[in-house]
This record gives C-alpha cells, sequence and structure tokens, in this order.
C-alpha cells in the first residue's frame, strides 16, 4: 500500500510547550497535508492545547501530567481506535525535524520494520552533550543491545515511526516511566522488528529539557533497575501474539 | 545455672493494652466504614498477633527462648511488629500501584472522550 493511502497520524507529546508546539504542528502538516495530527497536551498549565488548535491540530487534553508514557501512549489510543495504519511520533519540543521524517518513515513503509527510530548516533554525526550524558547513552545501549540481541544506539529517541501492529500492542501495553527504553525491549520481546535510522535531532528553541545533567546519572540508575526488572515481567499483552 | 530471661508484668500489661486499643480502633473504623475489610484485615491480624503475644507471657518467653533471644522478651514484640508494619506497607504499596495504573487509565479515557465529544460539535 502506498503512503498516500494509508491512513496516518502524527502524535505530538506536549508539556508546557505553547512557544514549540505550534511550529511543530506547521512543519508536520508542510511535510504532509494528509497527515492527522493530534496533540497530546499532557496536563499542561500554558496555552500549549489552545496554540495546539490554533494551528490546526487535534487536541487531546489530559486533565493532568501523566508523564511521557502515559502521554504517548494517549496518542497510541487514538490513533489505534481511529483505526490509523501508520504512525509518527514527533515531540512537542520541536527537537524532532519533521522534515527528517522520510528517513523514519522508509522502512515502515517498506515493510521492513514494525517500528522505525530515528537514532542519534546511529549516524556518527557528532550529537553534543555532557560526558556523564554520553556515557550513560553508550551503556544504555550496550544493555539493550545485550537483551534485544541486536545492535541499538540511541534508547531514549522518541522520534519514531510504527505500523498498526506496533501501534495495537503499544495501545494496549506501554510502559510509562522510561517509555523508549523500556519500549524497545518490549517491542523485541514481542517479536517485532525493530530498526534504528540515522538522524539528526535540533536543539530546543525554547524552554529547557525535562532532563538535566545532574539527573543523568540517577536517571541512568533507576532506567537500568526497570530494565533488569522488566525481564522478569509478565506481559500485560501475550507475547508473540502482537 | 542461667536462668531465662522473663517478661516483666508491667511491660506485658502496657502492651497488651496498647495492641488492644490497636484491634479497637482497626474494628471501629470498620464498623464505621472509613476502613474497608480488605484492607482492615492485616491490620487486625497484626493487632490480634500483638495482643496474643503481650498477654501471654510464657509464650513470648518461650518464643524468645527459641528465637535465641537471651536479654529481654519483649524484644520479640518489636521484631514481630515490625514485620506486620513492613507487611501493611507493601500491601499499600501494591494497592497504590494499582490505584495510580487505575487514575492512568480514567484520565485517558477522558481525555479520548472529551476530544471525541468536541470534535463532534459543530
Amino acid at each position: 500500500m502506498s503512503a498516500e493511502a494509508m491512513r496516518r497520524i502524527a502524535i505530538v507529546p506536549a508539556y508546557n510547550e505553547e512557544r514549540n508546539v505550534g511550529r511543530v504542528i506547521d512543519e508536520l502538516r508542510a511535510f504532509d497535508p494528509g497527515l492527522h495530527v493530534v496533540v497530546v497536551s499532557d496536563g499542561s498549565l500554558d496555552r500549549t492545547a489552545e496554540v495546539a488548535r490554533e494551528h490546526g491540530a487535534h487536541v487531546v487534553k489530559l486533565p493532568f501530567n501523566l508523564g511521557i508514557g502515559g502521554a504517548v501512549q494517549t496518542g497510541f489510543r487514538y490513533a489505534h481506535e481511529n483505526g490509523f495504519e501508520l504512525v509518527v511520533r514527533c515531540d512537542g519540543d520541536g527537537q524532532h525535524d519533521p522534515s527528517q521524517l522520510p528517513k523514519v518513515l522508509a522502512p515502515v513503509l517498506a515493510g521492513e520494520a514494525d517500528i522505525a527510530i530515528g537514532s542519534r548516533f546511529a549516524g556518527g554525526d557528532g550529537y553534543r552533550s555532557s560526558a556523564t550524558r554520553r556515557i550513560g547513552i553508550r551503556l544504555l545501549a550496550l544493555v539493550v543491545s545485550a537483551i534485544a540481541r541486536q545492535r541499538v544506539t540511541d534508547t531514549t529517541s522518541g522520534f519514531q515511526a510504527l505500523n498498526a501492529r506496533a501501534l495495537a500492542l503499544f495501545a494496549a501495553d506501554y510502559p510509562h516511566d522510561y517509555p523508549e527504553v523500556e519500549g524497545m525491549v518490549m517491542t523485541i520481546k514481542h517479536r517485532l522488528r525493530l530498526c534504528e535510522v540515522p538522524v539528526t535531532m535540533r536543539e530546543r528553541e525554547h524552554g529547557r529539557s525535562s532532563i538535566t545533567a545532574l539527573r543523568s546519572i540517577y536517571y541512568m540508575a533507576k532506567v537500568l533497575v526497570a530494565l533488569f526488572v522488566g525481564l522478569f515481567r509478565r506481559s500485560v499483552v501475550p507475547e508473540g501474539r502482537a | 545455672m542461667i536462668l531465662a530471661a522473663q517478661t516483666p508484668l508491667k511491660v506485658s500489661l502496657a502492651a497488651t493494652a496498647a495492641s488492644l486499643v490497636l484491634v479497637l480502633v482497626v474494628f471501629e473504623l470498620i464498623r464505621s466504614r472509613r476502613l474497608r475489610e480488605r484492607y482492615a484485615l492485616l491490620w487486625l491480624l497484626t493487632g490480634i498477633v500483638l495482643v496474643i503475644l503481650s498477654a501471654w507471657r510464657g509464650g513470648l518467653n518461650t518464643i524468645a527462648a527459641w528465637l535465641g533471644v537471651r536479654g529481654y522478651p519483649p524484644a520479640v514484640l518489636f521484631a514481630v511488629g515490625l514485620l506486620f508494619v513492613i507487611l501493611v506497607l507493601l500491601h499499600y504499596s501494591t494497592v497504590i500501584s494499582r490505584l495510580s495504573d487505575q487514575n492512568v487509565v480514567l484520565a485517558q479515557r477522558l481525555a479520548l472522550l472529551e476530544t471525541k465529544l468536541s470534535e463532534r460539535e459543530p
């Protein structure tokens, strides 16, 4: 099936992103006018939802902040219930550049992957960040690669494309605490095909990222514990049936 | 010859009274419907076990001797009390986890329904 014939949706999770979300929506619509854009305002206290509506996006407004996992899953549930077949996730802070979407979409459209993830590190062009964060990123990539028995480089990227199979799984069960990392492991556990594509991401234009350098180490420890515990956890959706 | 340590009578009386108060308070909370039975069972069990151990000095002394608590048998009361408190807390953690999971689903459903509703209106 060609991309034009598929019902396709962009999920944009946003928490207090009134200054960035408008541009993200405009760029998504410029990239593909037939794209259904849904912004999930995760209990935002500013005008995120209003700005999104003004820019022509559909808005799902959570009554309070659920965190990124809960917000993204809301988008997946919306997409699943409305019968979308092709999903991209693009964060509302503007770091995911919609002009790079063709790269992320390609493996899914070609039927080679159920989920494709835009990786900042797969291409090897230097993504600048602090030393602690770089070490953390490398370590997480090693751990997840070992669990997945497949090389991954960017375990925290939310720049993703999914087909209906992956969407069905994530609509039913999505990790809430560290969704990108745990989601990768979940994908593999359910025998979905995952692949990475090299992308470049933008620096934030307005506001601050939710992860500060000081929290990186604490974050790492929590993610590793979550991953370890996750290995022994019973799945909500029976494995191999997704 | 070393005499086995004994539980002082005063300690036994005070501990029994305190445990009885716990049982009565829990009972009253259930009766007045401020505490659901399913969350109260562990508390009732805690209170009853503590009442028995506090009042029955011979039993407490014997258990302390088994456990190798030489100096002060009422220390067993602390250990048992602590064990039950940990159980109750763990139980609450599972309850809170379930509630917060359900809360997330409710928030998501509410938001999705609101969107559906608002997009249906012209």
